[in-house]
């Protein structure tokens, strides 16, 4: 089992290079360091020799993967990709391009972000198992029809509207909660309720209907039947055989996502103004800064392959027969 | 283990849930205790870049580094026009010319004849910064913090975490420490090139700060502290402890002007000194981040993520609410505090709020102090009075709410390319072209519909309230305008399509080779949010049968295309630096093109007239004479059509009734300090507005439970036929 | 000629796309393994009356995909100049509500504007009040007169459609009606739903459809159904155009990216080893990488190619059209990989089923084992993949356009229209018409995809075949 991690583990580090590999490249194809420097310096009376000055501070006069005026080894590490791409890899994100410390703004940023994608997760999987419980005891009925219709038109919507929508009527006709912010401790709960509540709202008609398929799998299988013959009551057949065995489909897949919590929800945080890291990588995009945007794909895409390895590990936990190889 | 903690969160939650009920409106974003305190809120919405002096060049940066750097001068908060006054200085200097020989001419000594002129500024004493770790000394007076080792560097993440601090009176050196950082190799100050072009010797000491900086930085980046007081710069210099002189090359009275912004605030060597520690720059700890001034605000808490707070300066050196103004100001409540001391507001707590939506929202249920109108809010806010005055509407007024107007000293305008074939060229057939094109804008109607009438059409380059800006009927652009009825009118568009045949294109179709005429309009403007203006761009031209092709790009290819002249039309604006018309007329000065020069001329206008007219005019006072010279230069660039002359946009500003002492002023930015706000009556108010509405969701859980019933119903019927 | 066809690259796509599906159909017909689960789906009411929604919005999407460039009034020495706008033959159709627009904001079915204006009387007087509209009821001579012209112009409009209905259920009963049955027979066997397929559903809904057009079209020439927006412009004819990106995104993405997800995916499952090595790598590198970026990126560099090669781009719809062809060129590459495992996970059971390793031993290439006998196989999977992602793929054009790297913002599209309209909501009284003209579009569409999906789901997956 050790090894089998370790193998995985040390199979991302390919990944992880070509991963940094092809954000410098696209980035840099769009985004000349002059680019960033103009950007940066802003508008009003920006002189040529400023640029020259900011790139050199930053490191950016270097050429990007290959410098050809250099002695041996520093053709290839005297360059931009290496002084800035590679330390990643010891998670040191370096300082943005406006001077500030990235890991201390991704670690001060990650709460906000779990703090509403956790409750999101973990409420969205209770209420759409709860669903596709019902609809799966009520099988066959108007009752399981007209759900799944639902289920369907809800899928339909564009979340957009769903955000729109939750913040319109909730807050501001009915002025539950404060439309947007976010505040620290305790105090965030307010600011967190609506943005939940949409979270959730948005993600039942998809999953509650695939669920629900996994359900309906289990119960016509034949242990099923044999506990139904032996007189248990539906609902405890239900609660007792179908919904553990339902779960193994429901957990493996879901066990990718549960790392990618952390770097939060783009759109949910940029309408909300919650400080987390979605809205931080948007920012970043925006404005522009190369070094955040490297950061923010490298731990994305640590996190998607932690995702995929604890994936695995879930599968044989669940079931004993899948063996390493 | 667990259960405690579960028991904890429960109980928790609970305590919220009643809490929350008891409490009056569930949606104040602020905590329970700051309810009834004298603070100000309002909103941020992107992080500034840096709120070093030396560098900030942008309002959003200046809302708050203007409340604590103080530079000698400040513009009078009531007065208008715009009137200089001391702020820390003992008052406004005259200058003294030179000639090159270094002998003093008279006052009204000719522009050509003066070599220099020499500012001699004098302090006023006793005058002490803000309290910091950088002036804190132990008992012996040596600094505490000026020699922190990595260890000590350790543990710290802000300013705070330092547990002494510190002050010490404000001296004419830390002026000229700061003249001389505009110089200082790694800040690259935006106005080191203006300022090369005046300050006797600055260009000669950046070179010398260059190789003074790379001698001891030696390959490292930060943490290198370069003690500019060891190198003398000419055109700068302390005089005696309280009084400093700053010379200039030639005349150049537009120097004050800038002498009241914050690229002339007092720096202490000691904060360079402190910051410049190596390690810092790794915290955060840094000038960009954590201002240090003498002025009546510090910045406390600074979370770009989040939230930005400004707090009361306990060491502010006596100023109080000035005493005049203008004649109406008395009526309207603007000198009632008069000869106060300030500032009058305890704390202010700025929040990130990227959307604009929430934003105004949050102002109308009182969480936000006061409020810049949103388009979209507009109806809502704003009704029109029978003489096309602007007005709070009545739901509005019912609250409370005040509209404050004012045009600011800024211009909107679509630019031609000067040297483009097609737009460009001083030929009579290009000429007219532009001034078809520039009738066929409407930009009344542009105002009306996307700004809500928050703008007045330009009649030529100089905002109103500049030296130099006409009004009424000697005030209009005869090309573009008739006088009617006591006010400008648009020529008709049948008098465009005239001007466009004689220009060669009738009907829009080039009447030598029968093509269309298509133009190509460059604007940064690529979200959706701005389709609806483009439709309407394009309707514009489409008016003369001109193709408008839309090249919608990110800002830095579209000023990339600025800069390599690509462009045919394109958006641009200017806000001013300081009320001279010399800074809005240089932008269409010829030795200042974009093309080339770099400079600010970005449709790269450049007329010998004209560039003649500028250089008589730039130096002048405001005389009669300059009026007349403006008035020249204006008539030729009208008649050029360089710009379609776009709008000044007016800035509507709504404040709730528990707000007093707001005035707009368009220059000055440390107007924080001059504000009052009543927190008992705020109370109140949002009490009022915030009551939460909460029968739709009981109607909804009860509609819930309703339809759950034929369910259970459903199962029950079910069990009982299988047990059967 | 009075006009010039201009084929964009979009439209040249979609009619590849178009023979493609037509190919497809035809050589499904041919087989009837092939015929048997397409039976099965339409044999499903909702599946069918779904197909019907999808085919008007098709029908709309191609007429929006065919351009030309009408001649310019002056001639040049003999030779013909067209102008420099493509037009496409829905403009063309929707001439009138192109041409119509007001000065701004006006809601639906109003005469008047929804802010007021300045107004000045001929006297000098001055007034603030809600100027006429321009077009909107301009026929009308007060606001009296509106409801019971909306109600006699609906009436007209319903009553024309269901004449035309009933030619047209005339007409299929005709082609039905068996040899020794009677019309009426026809009729009445149509009316109980009897028969494998649920031409009743079928007629009912194209009834509904055709009601709904003739309404909207004979209204909207006197009045905007769905309001204007802030340019004046008729939210209805936005809504229309918007069909076309919707559709293009949904469709041409799984197009551009399903020869290489079949092809790796395939050979990644058939040789194993290193080429497997090497796809898994890519695939997971791809997919590791947050999707939002990727596109960012690639949206911003094809604009950097726009800028430096302006020659190639005279129209802004012909920019338009190069980015929204990115724009799906780019999501095809973040969306390939999901398949592309799927069919390298199929494609390793196949390999070992006997009649491949029959055709192995047979002597067949490595190429024509792939080609004869796995792609077959596994086109189920493809053919369900395709029409679950399109759903999602035309909400996600919606997030993209948010995010700020949509479609060109000069293109009409319910993204755009959504962005631009959350704006609206803070107004006072809400300017609710072009979100909600927005949603009942792209709800119609998304929803009837769904539902055929999950129709052609069932039919196809042999797990719930059993």
């Amino acid at each position: 089992m050790i090894g089998y991690i370790i193998r995985r583990v040390t199979y991302a580090i390919p990944i992880l290079i070509g991963v940094n590999l092809l954000t410098f490249v696209l980035f840099f194809f769009v985004n000349s360091p002059d680019d960033m420097a103009r950007l940066h310096l802003g508008v009003k009376r920006v002189t040529p020799e400023a640029i020259v000055k900011w790139k050199e501070d930053r490191g950016y006069d270097k050429p990007l993967l290959y410098h050809g005026s250099k002695p041996g080894m520093e053709k290839l590490t005297d360059t931009i990709f290496v002084r800035h791409s590679l330390k990643l890899f010891v998670f040191d994100f370096g300082r943005s391009d406006q001077g500030r410390d990235i890991g201390y703004d991704i670690s001060q940023r990650m709460w906000p972000s779990l703090a509403i994608a956790l409750p999101i997760f973990i409420v969205g999987i209770f209420v759409q198992i709860t669903f596709a419980m019902l609809l799966a005891f009520f099988r066959g009925s108007y009752l399981d029809t007209s759900g799944v219709v639902l289920c369907v038109a809800m899928m339909s919507i564009s979340s957009l509207f769903y955000v729109i929508g939750g913040q319109y009527l909730l807050s501001l006709l009915l002025r539950l909660w404060p439309i947007s912010g976010y505040d620290v401790g305790w105090d965030a709960i307010k600011f967190l309720v609506l943005p939940i509540i949409v979270g959730v709202i948005s993600g039942i008609g998809a999953s509650t209907r695939l669920y629900r398929t996994f359900f309906l799998e289990e119960i016509n299988k034949d242990y099923v039947r044999t506990a139904r013959a032996k007189g248990l009551s539906e609902l405890r057949v239900l609660f007792r055989h179908v919904l553990k065995n339902a779960m193994i489909p429901i957990l493996t897949g879901v066990v990718v996502v549960i790392p990618l919590l952390f770097t939060g929800s783009l759109i949910l945080e940029s309408f909300f103004s919650i400080p987390g890291l979605g809205s931080y990588t948007i920012d970043a995009i925006h404005s522009q800064d190369f070094a955040i945007v490297r950061a923010m794909v490298f731990l994305g895409s640590v996190l998607y392959i932690v995702g995929l390895i604890l994936t695995d590990i879930t599968y044989t936990l669940v079931d004993p027969r899948v063996r390493f190889e | 283990m667990k259960r405690p903690d579960a028991i904890r969160i429960l109980l928790l939650a609970i305590s919220f849930f009643a809490s929350s009920a008891a409490a009056a409106s569930w949606n104040n974003p602020y905590p329970e205790e700051d309810a009834g305190k004298n603070i100000l809120y309002s909103a941020f919405r992107e992080r500034p870049k840096t709120f070093d002096p030396a560098r900030s060049y942008s309002s959003n940066e200046y809302l708050f580094i203007a409340q604590i750097y103080e530079p000698p001068f400040q513009y009078h908060y009531l007065k208008r026009p715009y009137t200089l006054i001391p702020l820390t200085a003992e008052s406004v200097p005259m200058p003294i010319y030179l000639d090159k020989q270094g002998h003093r001419l008279p006052r009204d000594a000719s522009p050509e004849a003066i070599a220099f002129s020499v500012y001699e500024i004098r302090i006023r004493p006793g005058i002490l910064y803000q309290p910091h770790p950088a002036f804190a000394r132990d008992a012996d007076g040596r600094y505490l913090y000026h020699d922190l080792s990595p260890r000590d560097i350790e543990g710290l993440r802000a300013i705070g975490d330092f547990p002494h601090t510190g002050t010490r009176e404000l001296v004419a050196a830390d002026y000229v420490y700061q003249i001389k950082r505009l110089a200082h190799p790694k800040l690259h100050s935006p106005i080191l090139s203006v300022m090369n072009d005046y300050i006797v010797g600055m260009k000669e000491y950046a070179t010398t700060l260059k190789q003074a900086h790379d001698e001891i930085a030696v390959g490292r980046d930060s943490g290198v502290y370069l003690d500019l007081s060891k190198f003398p710069l000419a055109g700068a210099e302390a005089v005696d402890r309280y009084s400093y002189r700053v010379k200039l090359h030639g005349k150049y009275p537009q120097l004050l002007y800038w002498m009241a912004m914050p690229f002339f605030a007092p720096m202490a060597p000691e904060v360079d000194r402190f910051f410049s520690q190596p390690g810092m720059a790794d915290k955060n700890i840094t000038l960009d981040w954590y201002p240090v001034g003498s002025g009546a605000y510090t910045l406390t808490v600074n979370n770009p993520n989040r939230q930005m707070v400004m707090e009361r300066n306990p060491n502010y050196h006596e100023e109080s609410y000035p005493t005049e103004g203008e004649p109406g100001d008395g009526p309207s409540g603007l000198l009632l505090d008069a000869g106060q001391r300030l500032p009058f507001i305890d704390k202010v707590i700025f929040n990130l709020d990227k959307e604009s939506i929430p934003r105004w929202n949050k102002f109308l249920q009182g969480y936000y102090d006061r409020s810049g109108v949103q388009p979209e809010g507009f109806d809502q806010a704003i009704r029109f009075t029978s003489e096309g005055d602007t007005d709070v509407s009545d739901t509005m007024k019912e609250k409370g709410i005040r509209l404050l107007t004012s045009v600011a000293a800024s211009t909107y305008y679509l630019g031609f390319n000067m040297l483009d074939p097609v737009v460009g060229g001083y030929t009579e057939r290009a000429r007219k072209l532009r001034q078809a094109i520039s009738i066929a804008v409407d930009f009344e109607e542009q105002i009306t519909i996307f700004e809500n009438g928050r703008g007045i059409a330009a009649q030529g380059p100089l905002a109103p309230g500049i030296f130099g800006y006409r009004e009424g009927r000697a005030g209009i652009n005869p090309y573009v305008y008739d006088w009617a009825e006591g006010k400008p009118r648009r020529k008709p568009i049948e008098y465009a399509r005239q001007l466009l045949k004689e220009a060669g294109y009738p009907d829009g179709v080039n009447a030598a080779t029968g093509n269309s005429l298509s133009i190509n309009y460059e604007t940064p403007a690529i979200g959706p949010e701005r389709k609806a203006q483009l439709d309407w761009m394009l309707k514009q031209f489409k008016k003369l049968g001109i193709q408008l092709v839309v090249r919608a790009t990110d800002y830095n290819r579209f000023q990339e295309k600025m800069r390599k002249g690509d462009a045919q039309i394109f958006d641009w604006g200017w806000n001013a630096d300081y009320p001279d018309p010399e800074n809005f007329l240089f932008l269409l000065y010829g030795p200042n093109k974009k093309v080339g020069e770099n400079g600010e001329n970005a449709s790269n206008y450049d007329n010998p007239a004209f560039n003649r007219l500028f250089e008589r005019m730039k130096n002048m006072e405001n005389t009669p004479e300059r009026q007349a010279i403006i008035d020249q230069m204006i008539d030729i660039a009208r008649r050029d059509a360089p710009w379609i002359w776009g709008m000044h946009p007016k800035q509507f500003l709504l404040e709730h009734a528990w707000m007093s002492n707001t005035k707009p002023h368009n220059m000055a930015n440390n107007t924080l300090k001059y504000v009052r706000l009543d927190p008992v009556k705020r109370e109140e108010l949002r009490a009022a507005w915030n009551r939460p509405v909460i029968w739709p969701v009981a109607l909804v859980l009860g509609v819930l439970a309703a339809g759950a019933l034929p369910a259970i119903v459903t199962y029950r019927r079910k069990e009982r036929a299988r047990r059967r | 000629m009075p006009f010039q066809i201009e084929i964009l690259w979009t439209d040249f796509l979609i009619f590849v796309l178009m023979g493609s599906i037509l190919a497809f159909g035809v050589y499904t017909l041919r087989h009837e393994h092939l015929r048997v689960p397409w039976r099965q789906v339409a044999r499903r009411p909702l599946a069918m009356a779904s197909l019907v929604i999808l085919c008007a919005y098709v029908v709309i999407g191609l007429m929006d995909s065919i351009h030309y460039r009408p001649l310019q009034d002056r001639q040049n020495s003999g030779e013909p100049v067209y102008s420099n706008v493509e037009l496409s033959l829905l403009d063309k159709v929707a001439m009138p509500l192109r041409a119509r627009t007001e000065k701004t904001y006006s809601a639906p079915f109003a005469m008047q504007a929804y802010t007021k204006e300045t107004v000045e009387y001929p006297d000098g007087r001055h007034a603030r009040e809600y100027p006429r509209l321009l077009y909107g009821g301009a026929h009308l001579k007060n606001e009296a007169e509106r409801g019971g012209d909306i109600a006699s112009r609906a009436g007209t409009a319903t009553l024309a459609g269901l004449g035309f209905w009933l030619l047209l259920v005339g007409g299929f009963l005709l082609i039905r009606q068996k040899r020794e049955e009677t019309l009426a027979q026809a009729a009445g066997r149509l009316m109980r739903g009897e028969g494998d397929i649920p031409w009743r559903t079928v007629l009912i809904t194209v009834g509904i459809l055709i009601m709904l057009a003739t309404n909207a079209g004979y209204l909207s020439l006197t009045y905007h159904i769905f309001g204007t927006d802030q340019a004046g412009q008729d939210v209805f004819y936005k809504s229309l155009k918007s069909i076309r990106t919707g559709l293009v995104i949904g469709t041409l993405t799984t197009l551009v990216m399903l020869p290489f997800a079949a092809l790796f995916g395939i050979m990644a499952g058939y040789f194993r080893g290193w080429v497997d090595d090497v796809i898994q790598y890519v695939y997971t590198t791809l997919s590791s990488i947050p999707g939002v970026l990727l596109i960012a990126a690639a949206i911003l560099s094809l604009q950097l190619y726009i800028e430096t090669n302006p020659e190639s781009f005279t129209s802004t719809t012909q920019r338009a059209d190069t980015r929204l062809l990115f724009l799906c060129l780019i999501l095809g590459v973040t969306s390939w990989t999901s398949l592309c495992r799927l069919l390298r996970g199929e494609t390793l059971k196949l390999r070992e089923v006997d009649f491949i390793q029959a055709a192995r031993a047979l002597g067949a290439s490595h190429a024509t084992v792939m080609a004869r006998h796995i792609l077959p196989n596994v086109m189920h999977i493809i053919l369900i993949t395709v029409v679950l992602d399109f759903s999602g793929l035309v909400l996600a054009e919606a997030v993209l356009a948010y995010v700020g790297v949509g479609v060109d913002p000069t293109m009409n599209s319910w993204g755009n229209m959504i962005v631009s309209a959350r704006l609206e909501m803070a107004r006072e009284p809400i300017v609710w018409w072009s979100l909600t003209a927005a949603f009942v579009f792209m709800f119609a569409l998304v929803l009837a995809a769904n539902l055929f999906s999950d129709a052609v789901r069932d039919a196809f997956d042999p797990r719930l075949r059993k």
